[in-house]
């Protein structure tokens, strides 16, 4: 590393623990920015150092990001990785890292600007030539009915400052769009301090396939092929794999030659996965949003091209070259990962935190752990429920399944309730066998 | 007794000659504690606290309540309500706001705790004599660090 000695870690959890491993095994220390119920985490521990640097909740640590730059410079740190969540794709940390001489691991601010206004994203992704769902922007003075009219029910109202599943509604005529209007700019307001809202065509059989990019400083853009996120509930993912199963070899070129046509027109840099929604009745396929981070489920991608994605991301931070062409990217076996939360089911989905009075993960071959928890671990009440991810590696997809499947049953959790149960049903269940999953099915057939 | 920086720097040298590790000495209005090579951090992780720090010399803003803990041997201690850059006086080279053995008020100001050019003071909270100053000017102290203990009136 040129420029990266030492780097600033301002997350939690697995990702925490992920980062600090990766940075480790290329030489650079590392710095974990805790909240004060995260002192004894796992990656505090294993860090070369640990600051505190705000009470519990988030809104007072995790998400101050004057806090963590002024963390990062008083620990001599010359680099920030904001993991993902919290300020990952804050433009505003991006920028205040940016001005204070530190590298941001991660897009430059003016991108991620971009990348976060839904509705910028969608006309950037027009004018390179990337399909997107027919869709308007409704201000307070717009005729609402008459562009609804033009897109069709049923319809979503998005908000612009939204992404991730956030600020989403479903209007099924012309009487909820005009309930939901008002309420969904109040809302987007409130929530993203944006009233903007737009419009957009509602895919009832939709599959969520994402593309994994990777540009660097040099001009170089690749694509690491696609994963498929269609297990969701309430647009929160839950079991993820590469490639997509089923799906159609053109489709899959055409994802990936937009992905990087994308990220090359708006100076894409660093880590990034383009979003598209896939209409598995007609095999349409279109631009959702472009997410300027590394993401949960990277693993998965990790795994079918043999690539540590995080230490890509500090290369690239670092100013070097990608070092790989595009036809050097080359795809082994099938991946799925699940993720583990402690959470009710019973009880919809309420977070169960608490002590893990046991938590031992199996060592099975063709399997990786990534958790931040071990037996006697606590589980603050204040984040995200995810306590681990089980990354299945094999050579075919119902082998991979079967890895997973063990692991599962293998797993010994006691202490808190978590969603095992569901994502078993979900990975044995036959439509999953057969690769038929849209993004409503988790809730239509298993909850 | 007030001492002067010359004093504290020649008393430092004699500790610094003597094969002690550590040392308490408490009279009437002074108090030293000296502990020798204990630094719990890596000297090579964080830059070493420069004399001559950048200026805080915007208005300090109160900051929120610090806690004042109090311990088991009856002394109360005062920790950082936010994690920032520790300054023991207004400006370099103005009298620090408190030194050990002065009275201390629940609002008299210990000292500022800057965080991105934001310049928070910080209060005692508590009615006391400071006995003990733990953090050193111009570092980053984080968010519950204690920096001073104090014994109650």
């Amino acid at each position: 590393m040129k420029r990266i000695k030492r780097v600033f870690v301002a997350n939690r959890g697995e990702i925490a623990l992920r980062i600090v491993n990766a940075c480790e095994a290329l030489g650079i220390e590392t710095v974990v920015g805790t909240s004060d119920a995260d002192r004894d985490g796992l990656a505090a521990c294993r860090a070369d150092r640990a600051v505190c640097i705000g009470p519990a909740p988030a809104s007072e640590s995790y998400l101050r990001d004057d806090l963590v730059v002024q963390a990062a410079l008083g620990t001599g740190c010359d680099a920030i990785h904001p993991g993902y969540g919290f300020l990952a794709e804050s433009p505003k940390l991006a920028a205040r890292a940016r001005d204070n001489g530190l590298v941001f691991i991660g897009p430059p601010p003016e991108v991620m600007e971009l990348s976060g206004d839904k509705l910028r994203a969608r006309d950037g992704a027009a004018r390179a030539g990337v399909p997107v769902l027919p869709g308007q922007e409704i201000g307070p003075d717009h005729d609402a009915h008459e562009a609804a009219d033009r897109i069709g029910y049923p319809l979503l109202v998005k908000a612009a400052g939204g992404g991730g599943g956030r600020g989403i509604k479903l209007a099924r005529d012309r009487d909820e769009l005009d309930d939901l209007l008002t309420l969904a700019r109040s809302e987007a307001a409130a929530a993203f301090g944006d009233e903007r809202v737009y419009l957009e065509r509602f895919v009832s059989t939709a599959r969520h396939v994402e593309v994994q990019v990777a540009a660097d400083e040099h001009g170089s853009v690749v694509h690491l092929g696609e994963r498929d996120c269609s297990v969701q509930r309430r647009y929160q993912k839950v079991v993820e794999e590469a490639p997509a199963p089923n799906l159609d070899p053109a489709t899959r070129n055409a994802l990936t030659a937009e992905a990087v046509a994308f990220a090359t027109a708006i100076g894409y840099r660093n880590l990034g996965t383009v979003e598209f929604v896939v209409d598995a009745d007609s095999g349409e396929h279109f631009f959702l949003e472009i997410n300027c981070r590394i993401q949960v489920e990277h693993p998965v991608t990790e795994a079918v091209t043999g690539r540590d994605l995080v230490a890509l991301q500090l290369h690239i931070a670092d100013g070097e070259p990608l070092g790989f062409g595009q036809n050097e990217v080359v795809f082994d076996g099938h991946a799925i990962e699940c993720r583990l939360n402690a959470e009710d089911v019973a009880r919809g989905f309420v977070p169960s935190p608490g002590t893990l009075s046991l938590f031992a993960v199996p060592n099975h071959s063709h399997l990786r752990v990534d958790t931040h928890l071990c037996a006697g671990a606590v589980i603050p009440p204040y984040y995200d429920s995810l306590m681990a991810k089980l990354i299945a590696h094999a050579e075919g997809r119902d082998a991979t399944i079967d890895v997973l499947l063990e692991a599962l049953e293998d797993l010994d959790v006691e202490g808190v309730e978590t969603n095992r149960a569901l994502v078993i049903s979900v990975l044995a269940h036959d439509d999953f066998r057969r690769g038929a999953i849209t993004t409503d099915w988790l809730e239509r057939a298993i909850v | 007794m007030p001492l002067s920086d010359e004093d504290i720097r020649e008393i430092l040298r004699i500790i610094d000659e003597s094969d002690v590790t550590e040392l308490r000495i408490q009279t009437d209005g002074f108090a030293l504690h000296v502990v020798k090579g204990a630094r719990t951090l890596d000297p090579a992780l964080g830059p070493a606290p420069t004399e001559q720090s950048p200026a805080p010399a915007t208005e300090p803003t109160p900051a929120a309540k610090p806690p004042a803990r109090a311990s088991d041997d009856g002394l109360a201690t005062i920790t950082a309500p936010m994690l920032g850059t520790f300054y023991r006086a207004e400006a370099p080279g103005k009298r620090p706001f408190v030194e050990v053995g002065q009275r201390v008020e629940p609002d008299t100001i210990v000292c500022i705790i800057e965080v991105m050019k934001m310049m928070n003071s910080v209060t005692a909270g508590v009615v006391g004599t400071v006995v003990q100053i733990f953090a050193a000017n111009a570092e980053l102290v984080e968010y519950g660090q204690p920096l001073f203990e104090v014994e109650p009136a």
